[in-house]
């Protein structure tokens, strides 16, 4: 199959506008893809940082950042050039060694899976058979940066703040990569590229809404997200693991998470909600920007928006809800989505969906998987009520 | 679909990914005031003094979640194979990895029994 | 030296070298364990850089995945709950002779199988993918392929969650 991605792109308009030798150009078209990716995620979060914390004060009815620029649109880049300016701090028993390559680690593991993302038809680093592997391969990696940040510090809130993230992070990457697993077996690849191709009639999300939903919570926890944001426990644990950090490394350290915050929403468009598709995609692939951007941000927003109104959680809480409920039914639900898949092949319903098939092809299967997904919910509201009001009738008992 | 190629890309990727964070650090040190005295670099902690060793013996509760997660981890690598695999299965294959996941909840119900996954 | 050229496999071929070796170097020659570990995750990078020059990048990921992102954090972890692993005195154990001849014996083996190809000719590294993922889970499932080995491997990890949930139970009665 032929290699439609940005370096591909990139070497053609090398080799036909400038006239460089293909070796040349394919080395620099390399670098210049590598650069171009990078960076979408970093110039994105410094206008997402400015939106975040305007969107959030409309929440608690305040006005948010409003002097730097109009309507505060510069507050990013005053804040940028403050902390370039700060003063560089160890603390003096800390590991320096640990502690100044944790924060880069922390924003590295976020950029890295963008090198799979597809934002448009053929924009894409690299398309990858196992794409949806390297993404979690490579988010693992922040869990790293996490606890050497907050062991390096040489500080017992940074240190506690560490290993209950640590206990967090794994606990709640089961559920992710269960629902991850999902558009890999309705479609057979794990390539993103075609999961996105494939979704340009039917969004994932129709088809299997426990597999969205659960990827939505436990990334939420993932990146640190109230109601989960145990990462960074301002009122028990003064901060967590990044207590110690000041300046750019804790500019870093915040860039990260808005990166792992952007990157969540990012996945979500991508795996469930269709990615670049949109109307018109077809006649006019720059549409698939802005559909991308668009949908994500979205996302994004709708995660902000749970943060902003929720109430944290405290930690056995979050454990208790990721091992009791998050894990059982995204296990669960593989299972079911398995044993539908099979029955509509039997039952002769079953589409393509690698030729991204048309909408009323899809509906009949479309309709059975939804109808195990309302069973599956019914069953776990049923459990929610028969306990709640086992709990209630105990209460009562007691009094 | 992959060619070295695209796997030199992804070797770029990781060279080059650190050196974006890893610039502005630098730069913050180049731009910064550098004056470091005995109090200024003391551990913050909360605001008082610190108190004894920070790097001391936790306890293993921790240690537990890691050890859980591993073995699940272990599982979905299996299952990924499986899931890429499976609109080209038989019956018998299909029933193959059914088993694999059952044995999977199987460990979850056990964990969950003994109380191993209630955080105390 | 004559009739090397510098292309991207070999370039990508001695970055893994230099990340396995020099991390090894790293685990070995560290008296702070925490350290230690680091390096060890940075060696095993490398070699995921290895399956990727092998056509195997399922297993690259495998190996971060697993190695790094589970096995990596939870030695990590281990060094760290532990007292007194970040300033070991003695750079040497009282056992450091077995470790050597062990390693050195390990040594000679591999150093004598990849002069004299006893489990298969060398020159057999493929230049293309000799089958996908895909292929992978046919195999692992199918009746006529690995389907006993995979069950197995279920039962195995159910038991080892056993084991170290009975493990922990120990740990918490001693905690009380």
């Amino acid at each position: 199959m032929e290699r439609r991605d940005i370096v591909t792109a990139l070497e053609s308009l090398l080799r036909d506008t400038l006239g460089f030798g293909s070796e040349l150009s394919l080395f620099i078209a390399t670098i210049l893809g590598v650069v171009i990716i990078a960076t979408v995620p970093l110039l994105v979060i410094i206008g997402l940082i400015w939106g975040d914390r305007k969107f959030g004060s409309r929440v608690q009815d305040r006005l948010g950042p409003n002097r730097v620029g109009p309507f505060g649109l510069l507050q990013s880049f005053a804040d940028l050039g403050k902390l370039l300016t700060k003063e560089d701090i160890t603390p003096a028993n800390a590991d320096r060694l640990i502690y100044n390559v944790a924060p880069v680690l922390s924003v590295a593991s976020v950029i890295l899976v963008w090198a799979v993302i597809p934002m448009a038809p053929n924009v894409v680093g690299v398309d990858l058979e196992t794409g949806v592997l390297y993404i979690i391969a490579v988010a693992s990696l922040g869990t790293l940066a996490v606890v050497m940040g907050g062991w390096a510090s040489n500080n017992k809130y940074a240190l506690l703040g560490g290993f209950r993230a640590v206990a967090a992070l794994v606990s709640y990457e089961i559920p992710m990569v269960m629902a991850l697993l999902v558009p890999v077996l309705f479609l057979g690849t794990g390539s993103l590229v075609e999961i996105v191709e494939a979704q340009a009639n039917m969004w994932f999300v129709a088809l299997s809404p426990i597999a969205a939903l659960t990827f939505f919570l436990a990334s939420q926890a993932e990146v640190g997200r109230p109601p989960f944001d145990l990462i960074e426990a301002e009122s028990e644990l003064t901060a967590g693991y990044n207590v110690e950090y000041s300046g750019m490394k804790f500019g870093m350290f915040m860039a990260g998470e808005y990166a792992h915050w952007l990157t969540q929403g990012v996945l979500l468009a991508v795996l469930f909600f269709g990615g670049w598709n949109g109307p018109f995609v077809d006649r006019w692939p720059w549409l698939g920007i802005f559909y991308f951007f668009i949908k994500s941000l979205i996302l994004f927003f709708a995660s902000d928006l749970v943060r902003f109104t929720i109430p944290r959680l405290r930690i056995d809480q979050m454990m208790h809800f990721n091992w009791q409920w998050l894990v059982p039914l995204s296990i669960v639900n593989l299972l079911v989505t398995a044993l539908l898949l099979k029955i509509i092949q039997e039952l002769g319903f079953a589409v393509d969906l690698a030729n991204s098939p048309g909408f009323v092809d899809t509906l009949p299967m479309t309709i059975i998987m939804l109808a195990g997904n309302a069973l599956q919910v019914a069953v776990v509201l049923s459990i929610i009520r028969f306990r709640g009001k086992r709990q209630r009738l105990m209460a009562a008992a007691g009094n | 679909m992959e060619s070295i190629n695209s796997w030199a890309f992804i070797g770029a990727f990781f060279v080059l990914s650190p050196i974006l964070p890893a610039l502005p650090i630098i730069v913050a040190r180049l731009l910064g005031p550098k004056k470091p005295n005995a109090i200024k670099t003391q551990t913050y902690e909360c605001g008082l003094e610190t108190v004894g060793d920070t790097w001391v013996q936790f306890r293993v509760q921790y240690y537990i979640y890691g050890l859980i997660f591993l073995i699940f981890d272990v599982e979905m690598v299996l299952l990924f194979p499986w899931a890429m695999a499976y609109q080209q299965l038989d019956l018998f294959a299909f029933g193959a990895g059914f088993l694999f996941i059952f044995l999977l909840l199987d460990a979850l119900i056990y964990a969950w029994r003994k109380d191993a996954l209630e955080w105390v | 030296m004559a009739g090397i050229e510098i292309t991207p496999h070999t370039f990508f071929f001695l970055l893994s070298t230099i990340l396995t070796l020099g991390g090894a170097i790293g685990v070995v020659n560290n008296r702070n364990l925490v350290r230690g570990s680091i390096w060890l995750i940075v060696s095993l990078f490398g070699v995921a850089g290895y399956f990727v020059l092998l056509h195997a990048p399922f297993l690259a990921a495998v190996q971060v995945l697993v190695y790094i992102g589970a096995i990596g954090i939870l030695i990590t972890f281990a060094v760290m709950l532990t007292r007194g692993m970040t300033q070991l005195q003695r750079r040497f154990s009282s056992l450091w002779w077995l470790g050597a001849s062990a390693s050195l014996l390990l040594f000679i083996v591999l150093l004598f199988t990849v002069i004299e190809p006893i489990w298969g000719d060398l020159s057999a590294v493929p230049d293309a993918p000799p089958g996908s993922t895909t292929d992978l889970g046919i195999a692992l499932v199918s009746g006529d392929g690995f389907v006993l080995p995979f069950e197995v491997a279920a039962v195995l990890l159910t038991a080892a969650m056993i084991g170290a949930i009975v493990l922990a139970r120990e740990a918490r009665n001693a905690d009380e």
